[in-house]
């Protein structure tokens, strides 16, 4: 169609965005859903970068890229071990019933 | 060219689709497999851009460790899934109207977005010509050099969220015994013996 | 010498005050008491210096104000009037210091008595030796502050600490007139020093203000003002309502401050002022009124009274009116005169009777006294004396100082003058009628008091009689002593400058040249006075009560004091309380304390509480608080860049 060029590529980075965006609060019921909706911001993200680097001809992008992903893949798993000893404390992961957070 | 931009649109088409379905997904198993497109399709994108090696490690790293992280949590709770998606719709103004709030900035950003003239001479590490080096070997060249002490620290991140998530999940089952060597090196010949003089005859009373 | 003799008090009051639980009763009282007997001793060489030989000066002792025109300085001005004020002062206030060590001897706070007896004598001491009006105000307030302490001495009474604040607060009302009387001399005059002031009236005599509107001699119009502060202080007619309350102090306070000192402090004012009084015949018509009255109705209310220091009280109250209204008609050292005798006889009476309620444990009912004559021989010859000296009895001092001033009020000739002789021959006859009715009550009859106090009855011991000798001895001889150099032909040396008596008002020499029947009139009247109270308490005691039943109304009237008390409560205390009440309800709690502290609090505590509901503890109020937040930013960082 026409030429992809920066801005096609930030877009769907956009609405990728927009879709985690969603995904946390639309989603009442799923603690599990919340994560996912967070590693697709972080997605989101990466494509950003990359596009910026490609499109500059600057490699720091794809560095700061891979450097996201270390950080998503860190924050999944601990985000899952919270995930993992909540339910063995309530026996549900619905985030309605999450509730304790408070002073 | 023309393929290039089909590609283009065939991958980012299956990428919205994907993340779409992995927020209204009933099944969490479900949501995670659309995730799981999702990824490929973003690494599709990847290539197009020319960073075939984030592509792939996107691959291993997100779907091969990441996505197969969470289906192993889905599968192992107990999710009770008919009762999913209700108070969907209680939600949906409030939610759409931020949401599309957003959108609507970061389209527009974009939309009027202009390199300005000396951006490139701003660039820090400039891609070498693909042609010469490719992807993977030119990232190698400035991660080890130029950015070690990120890529340590990203090394430390990884360390600590290992440490984090054992920490946090670790049980300790009852019934076990377990040495605890520093008791055991603090012990004391008082604590356990008792020197008595027993007396012939009479015995230990 | 001079200076010593001033302060000499104040270090004896500071002295028992501070270190009075240090130093111990007995040393307090000796040191106290040699303080003020060694100001006594210097002030009577110093009387004779100044008086009689002339020698005024102003002592400096140091600057204290000095800001533009107004300049006012610490100085101890020695003159005549200053110098007889002085020596009544301290040779009175020392007599008394002795006999409270008698009076005082079973009260647990020796030193702070003597000691505020002391700050008393101090204050008195520099009000009478000031050379401007600050200082003289200065000393005002301290005898006006002393006052309040003395009489809610015992504070642990509740009637004690209300007559305290009576007496305050109608002194500060009499001082509010006083104040705007200062003001308005410096305001005319553009000075407060006494030289300045004196120098300058005749040139002022003339001068008009307008005063709320009204076209009027500013003379008369400062004079009146600071004559209502004299009222105050002096306890003259509409406020008087404090001295009779006043008696719930110690009888030593009573003799000193509410008969000897401070309550003649009001005179020293009008007639240290007579240069200006001088110019201003409305407000010396207007002090001849006051003076008269107050002469009158409180001779009128000692009748009927039975507290034994409530009738010399009114008795001062109205002796006190025939000082003013002698100043009234231009009769300043006749005033003078009679506020030194007044002095030593008043001091004397209330002395005695401290004696007499003294030897009653601590009985102050005349209707529960009586038949004490023969055991307290001493006490009584002396409240004779004293007795004889207020009636105005001839050789006594009255006599000289009381007559002198109802001849002046009749040689004054004017109408007010006329209303003033009157006035005070209808007092000086119940002045006679109610002291020998104190007497023969107290003194004579059944003895209405309990057996076992009449046992023990006596003189006192000598700590208390010899004060009372040494003061009967003034009452006996200060009048014929002073009569020729105070109001007779010696008094143009004697005084000199310090008191003005304009050309035709020399009341005093018309005195002189009286018909006879008119200077017999008082002694004739106190005669007759004395005869009606043997009469009505010796020979028929019923009258009495027989004539109070069939009056019943104008005894109530002349019991409750003319209604005085009453109609000031009505008019002025309640709505005091009521504005009182509105300023601490709506004003103090309902507006500050609401829209501040109380507000405030209240208000960080409603937001706090509003706040602390955000932290729900829900996860997804969270997440979706942080959503809400990335918008923001993403919008302000949009705007910003668009804008």
């Amino acid at each position: 169609m026409m030429d992809i060029g920066l801005s096609q590529y930030l877009t769907v980075a956009a609405i990728l965005f927009t879709l985690g965006i969603f995904g946390i609060f639309l989603n009442r019921k799923n603690l599990i859903v919340i994560l996912m909706s967070i590693e697709l911001l972080l997605l989101a993200v990466n494509i950003n970068l990359v596009a910026f680097s490609f499109f500059l001809g600057d490699l720091v992008g794809q560095v700061f890229a891979m450097l996201v992903l270390t950080v998503a893949a860190a924050e999944a798993a601990v985000g899952l071990a919270i995930v993992v000893v909540f339910y063995r404390g309530h026996q549900t992961i619905e985030v309605e019933d999450i509730n304790e957070l408070r002073g | 060219m023309i393929v290039a931009s089909l590609a283009f649109y065939l991958f980012s088409f299956i990428a919205v689709i994907s993340a779409l379905n992995v927020i209204l997904q009933k099944n969490p198993v479900h949501s995670v497999l659309w995730l799981i497109l999702c990824f490929f399709n973003a690494a599709g994108l990847f290539v197009l851009l020319g960073a075939e090696f984030i592509a792939m490690i996107l691959i291993v790293v997100y779907v091969g460790a990441v996505a197969v992280l969470f289906l192993f949590v889905v599968m192992m709770l107990d999710i009770n899934v008919t009762i999913i998606r209700e108070g969907f719709l209680k939600y949906l103004p409030a939610g759409a109207l931020i949401g599309l709030i957003l959108l609507f900035e970061l389209v527009t950003v974009i939309g009027s977005w202009v390199f300005s003239p000396a951006a490139g001479g701003l660039r820090v590490a400039k891609t070498p010509d693909i042609l010469i080096t490719h992807n993977t070997e030119a990232l190698g060249n400035i991660l080890y050099t130029d950015y070690a002490y990120l890529f340590q620290a990203a090394g430390l991140i990884l360390l600590v969220a290992m440490v984090g998530s054992i920490v946090l999940t670790h049980r300790r089952r009852p019934g076990g015994r377990k040495q605890v060597i520093s008791e055991q090196v603090g012990r004391r010949a008082s604590d356990t013996l008792e020197v008595v003089k027993v007396p012939p005859g009479v015995g230990l009373q | 010498m001079l200076t010593a003799g001033i302060f000499l008090p104040l270090l004896g009051a500071l002295t028992a005050g501070l270190f009075g639980r240090l130093l111990g009763d007995r040393l307090s009282q000796i040191v106290t008491c040699t303080a003020v007997g060694l100001s006594a001793v210097f002030a009577v060489p110093t009387f004779i210096d100044v008086a009689f030989f002339a020698n005024e000066r102003t002592v400096q002792i140091a600057d204290w104000i000095s800001s533009g025109s107004f300049e006012a300085a610490w100085a101890l001005r020695y003159d005549t009037l200053s110098a007889v004020m002085v020596m009544t002062v301290s040779c009175v206030s020392f007599l008394i210091h002795v006999y409270a060590i008698g009076y005082m001897s079973h009260d647990d706070s020796k030193p702070r008595f003597m000691a505020y007896l002391s700050l008393f004598t101090f204050a008195m001491l520099i009000l009478v030796t000031a050379d401007n009006l600050v200082q003289l105000f200065f000393g005002w307030e301290g005898v006006g502050l002393v006052s309040y302490l003395l009489i809610g001495f015992w504070f642990r009474k509740p009637s004690a600490n209300a007559a305290a604040i009576k007496a305050f607060i109608i002194n500060r009302v009499g001082d509010f007139g006083f104040l705007l009387g200062i003001f308005g001399i410096y305001f005319l005059f553009d000075s407060v020093s006494y030289d300045v002031i004196f120098g300058s009236a005749a040139s002022y005599a003339n001068t008009e203000v307008t005063f709320f509107g009204i076209e009027a001699q500013a003379l008369n119009i400062i004079c009146i003002l600071l004559f209502v502060g004299a009222m105050g202080k002096s306890a003259q007619l509409f406020l008087h309502t404090w001295l009779p309350d006043a008696m719930e102090g110690p009888t030593p306070v009573s003799a000193l401050i509410h008969a000897a000192t401070m309550v003649t402090a009001g005179v020293y004012l009008v007639a240290r002022m007579s240069p200006l009084f001088e110019y201003a015949p409305l407000a010396l018509g207007l002090v001849t009124i006051i003076g008269a009255s107050t002469a009158f109705f409180a001779a009128t209310v000692a009748c009927v009274q039975t507290d034994i220091k409530r009738v010399i009280a009114y008795s001062t109250c109205s002796q006190l009116g025939y000082m003013f209204f002698a100043c009234g008609v231009s009769a300043y050292s006749a005033a003078i005169f009679h506020l030194m005798t007044h002095a030593w006889f008043k001091a004397l009476l209330f002395l005695g009777a401290g004696s007499v309620i003294h030897a009653l444990s601590d009985e102050q009912d005349m209707r529960r006294m009586g038949g004490i004559w023969a055991r307290m021989k001493i006490t009584y010859t002396v409240m004779w004396i004293g007795s004889l000296a207020l009636a105005g009895m001839p050789f006594f001092a009255g006599y000289y100082s009381k007559d002198i001033i109802l001849e002046a009020a009749y040689g004054a000739h004017s109408v007010l003058g006329t209303y003033a002789f009157y006035m005070g021959i209808a007092a000086a006859f119940m002045t006679a009628f109610y002291s020998w009715r104190l007497i023969y009550m107290s003194f004579h009859g059944k003895a209405r008091a309990p057996a076992e106090v009449m046992n023990r009855l006596n003189d006192g011991p000598p700590i208390m009689t010899i004060p009372l000798v040494g003061l009967a001895l003034g009452a006996i001889f200060s009048g014929y002593l002073g009569y020729e150099t105070f109001v007779g032909d010696g008094r143009f040396e004697f005084w000199r400058q310090t008191i003005l008596v304009l050309d035709g008002n020399d009341s005093i020499e018309f005195a002189h040249h009286l018909p006879r029947s008119v200077v017999a009139a008082p002694f004739v009247v106190s005669a007759l006075g004395i005869l009606l109270a043997t009469y009505f308490y010796i020979l028929r005691p019923d009258l009495p009560r027989n004539i109070a039943e069939k009056f019943p109304k104008l005894y109530r009237f002349l019991l409750r004091k003319w209604y005085f008390d009453e109609i000031y409560d009505y008019l002025f205390v309640r709505s005091s309380f009521w504005i009182g009440r509105i300023f601490w309800k709506k004003g103090d709690e309902g507006t500050i304390d609401r829209f501040g502290p109380d507000g405030i609090s209240a208000a960080v505590l409603n937001g706090a509480r509003r706040l602390s509901s955000a932290q729900s503890g829900y996860l997804y109020h969270y997440a979706f608080a942080m959503i809400i937040g990335i918008a923001l930013f993403v919008s302000w960082y949009v705007i910003g860049r668009l804008g």
